[in-house]
């Protein structure tokens, strides 16, 4: 008896649910030789539009948790990736092409990465916070704030896994909601990293993963009046300085594309923050 | 009991023009009870059926319109303050600080006792019983409950009249509904209309709220919908939006369909308004699918037809907002409730 292959569906990660794309288009999904993969769910502008909704829906939830918390619950995202290796690590050979020694070399940097910045989450405050010295009987605080719902594309070039995670990860640690468009080519690991975050302790909504054209939807969340950061570090082949121009125009943050991977720094973490200022009186002392 | 029943009822002229002058709890029973009960199925198939179609474009552009026209923006909440209300009337004269063409809403609706602050928030825009400008609608009969005494009642209303309502918003005591007392919720009815009358002895408009969600059943609410239509009902209203659920598509066809016979019977328009639970453009634009299929196009004016929501708005607008800028919009680009 020969058996039939149960090939997996590959589909959206939106507000902690895995719908189809509301166009109902999907496109092929093949390795770097050409060899078909899978078929991955084409994202519209309107799934776009559904997985913002979903995110500014997840913040307050998610940026009223205390830094101890979040960097509790991240944490455990490194834990459950590690006991999906072997998954992964296939994801990885199949769609780069990669060596098994390059594919967990890559897993290896990624789940490192995902630790790295977990212990940022109660003590970015301290850094990038301060107490502010003036001549007057008060205490002047500046802490920092997540800024909000953060669009972002993935880069786009080489290591899809190591890439997404490197770009979301940063945003989520002070407490952001992220909408992501993973690798084009390579969106396989993506969603897997989706289903692991489904079972995780991310509430819903809090990471939004988009698999498609960057070009198609980035415009849309450049646009977007309900973002409040955009993160083009895969968008180095797309037109980035219009996508900077529409995001100007609704007042976002952005970053510029980056070159292969980003190096894990603490700046990726504050840049998605404003910080608060205020005044309190020293005088019930 | 059937001593309840051969009591007369207040010669209410709908109800006695179709049910005849010897107007008794008995045959008003009769009459009801004789009404055609309710393919549930069918209702909800229909319903779900409606909300399928795609409105693209120039369509969508003049129902976002349209949704705003027939607005009653409401605040019904136990923490209400005059500034509360005034805020609320600025937003029904400008919806949309940031675009002058944004048409106004249809009426504010508030407690009673909030009634003179609306109007003269309103100042120039209010309706002030005229056919142009912004209606104020107060709610009326010890609302969201109904649960006071008759004299009680009626002195609501009337003091919201007095105070300028232009339309009052009663609830009928579901109670006495449910346990089959329809007389008695037809002589509140009844007196509460006569409550309405203003000096001039002209009459604000009185919209009847079934509450169906209390009610259970369609044919319940096709019921109470014959019944407030009898007993002089210039509207009749789904629910306060205090109880879940609230305006649901099936029910509002269903009210839709009352109307709809009693247009074809007696000639007369009546209003409907689904209040509660409709919160996005989407939904809203399938309430008006519904009103164009069911009593017809002419039904989508202020005068017949009303949203009773209060979120519903600030997503109309950034809907109207996407449609002018090309890009979506956000809730902060509209104003907080």
């Amino acid at each position: 008896m020969t058996r039939l292959t149960v090939p997996k569906t590959y589909k959206l990660y939106i507000g902690g649910k895995f719908p189809r794309s509301e166009s109902g288009r999907t496109y092929e999904v093949a390795t770097k030789k050409g060899a078909f993969l899978a078929n991955a769910a084409l994202a519209s502008r309107k799934d776009a539009r559904d997985a913002v909704v979903a995110a500014r829906a997840a913040f307050s939830g998610w940026s009223g948790a205390t830094g101890y918390n979040r960097g509790q619950v991240l944490y455990r995202i490194a834990e459950l990736l590690e006991g999906r290796r072997e998954q992964f690590i296939d994801e990885l050979m199949a769609t780069e092409s990669l060596s098994k020694s390059a594919a967990s070399a890559q897993l290896d940097t990624a789940i490192d990465a995902w630790v790295w910045y977990a212990g940022w989450a109660d003590k970015y405050v301290q850094v990038a916070g301060n107490g502010n010295p003036v001549s007057g009987p008060y205490f002047n605080l500046s802490t920092p704030e997540p800024s909000g719902v953060i669009a972002i594309v993935a880069p786009q070039d080489s290591s899809s896994l190591l890439g997404l995670v490197s770009v979301i990860a940063p945003a989520l640690v002070s407490g952001n909601t992220v909408v992501v468009v993973a690798h084009q080519n390579a969106p396989l690991s993506a969603i897997s990293l989706s289903e692991v975050l489904a079972t995780s302790d991310v509430p819903g909504g809090v990471v939004n993963i988009l698999t498609g054209s960057p070009a198609e939807i980035a415009p849309w969340l450049a646009s977007h009046a309900d973002v409040n950061g955009l993160d083009l570090a895969g968008a180095e082949q797309l037109e980035w300085v219009d996508l900077q121009i529409a995001a100007a125009d609704t007042l976002k943050r952005v970053l510029g594309p980056v070159v292969g991977v980003p190096a894990p720094s603490v700046e990726r973490i504050v840049q998605w923050t404003e910080t608060k200022t205020v005044w309190h009186t020293k005088s019930l002392i | 009991m059937t001593i309840e029943q051969a009591i007369a009822l207040a010669p209410a002229e709908r109800a006695v023009n179709l049910i005849g002058s010897d107007l008794t709890e008995k045959s008003l029973k009769l009459h009801l009870e004789g009404l055609a009960g309710v393919d549930a199925v069918g209702l909800e198939q229909r319903a779900a059926g409606l909300g399928t179609r795609s409105i693209k474009t120039t369509s969508k552009a003049w129902a976002l319109d349209t949704i705003i026209k027939l607005i009653d923006l409401t605040t019904l909440e136990g923490a209400d303050t005059p500034g509360k209300v005034r805020s609320l009337a600025a937003k029904a004269v400008l919806p949309d600080a940031s675009d002058a063409s944004t048409p106004q809403v249809a009426a504010v609706c508030v407690y009673g006792d909030m009634v003179p602050y609306a109007a003269d928030a309103l100042g120039s825009a209010w309706s002030n019983g005229s056919d142009n400008g912004i209606n104020v609608a107060a709610v009326a009969t010890a609302f969201p409950s109904g649960r006071s005494s008759l004299p009680i009642k009626i002195m609501d209303t009337k003091e919201a009249v007095a105070n300028g309502a232009d339309e009052i918003d009663m609830v009928i005591d579901r109670g006495a509904f449910l346990s089959g007392k329809y007389g008695v919720v037809f002589d509140q009815i009844v007196a509460v209309k006569e409550a309405c009358r203003r000096e001039n002895g002209t009459y604000a408009h009185l919209k009847v709220i079934l509450e169906t969600g209390e009610l259970n059943t369609y044919d319940n609410v096709r019921k109470a919908s014959w019944l407030a239509i009898l007993a002089g009902g210039d509207f009749i209203k789904t629910s306060t939006g205090k109880v879940s659920p609230a305006a649901t598509l099936p029910v509002t066809l269903l009210m839709l369909e009352v109307v709809r016979d009693w247009h074809l019977l007696t000639g007369e328009k009546i209003g409907v308004k689904p209040a509660g639970g409709i919160r996005s453009s989407k939904d809203a634009i399938k309430y008006l699918v519904t009103v164009a299929e069911t009593v017809g196009e002419e039904w989508l004016q202020p005068h017949l037809f009303r949203f009773g929501a209060s979120s519903l708005l600030n997503d109309v607008l950034m809907q109207r907002q996407k449609l002018t800028s090309g890009h979506y919009s956000g809730p902060d680009y509209v104003t907080i409730d």
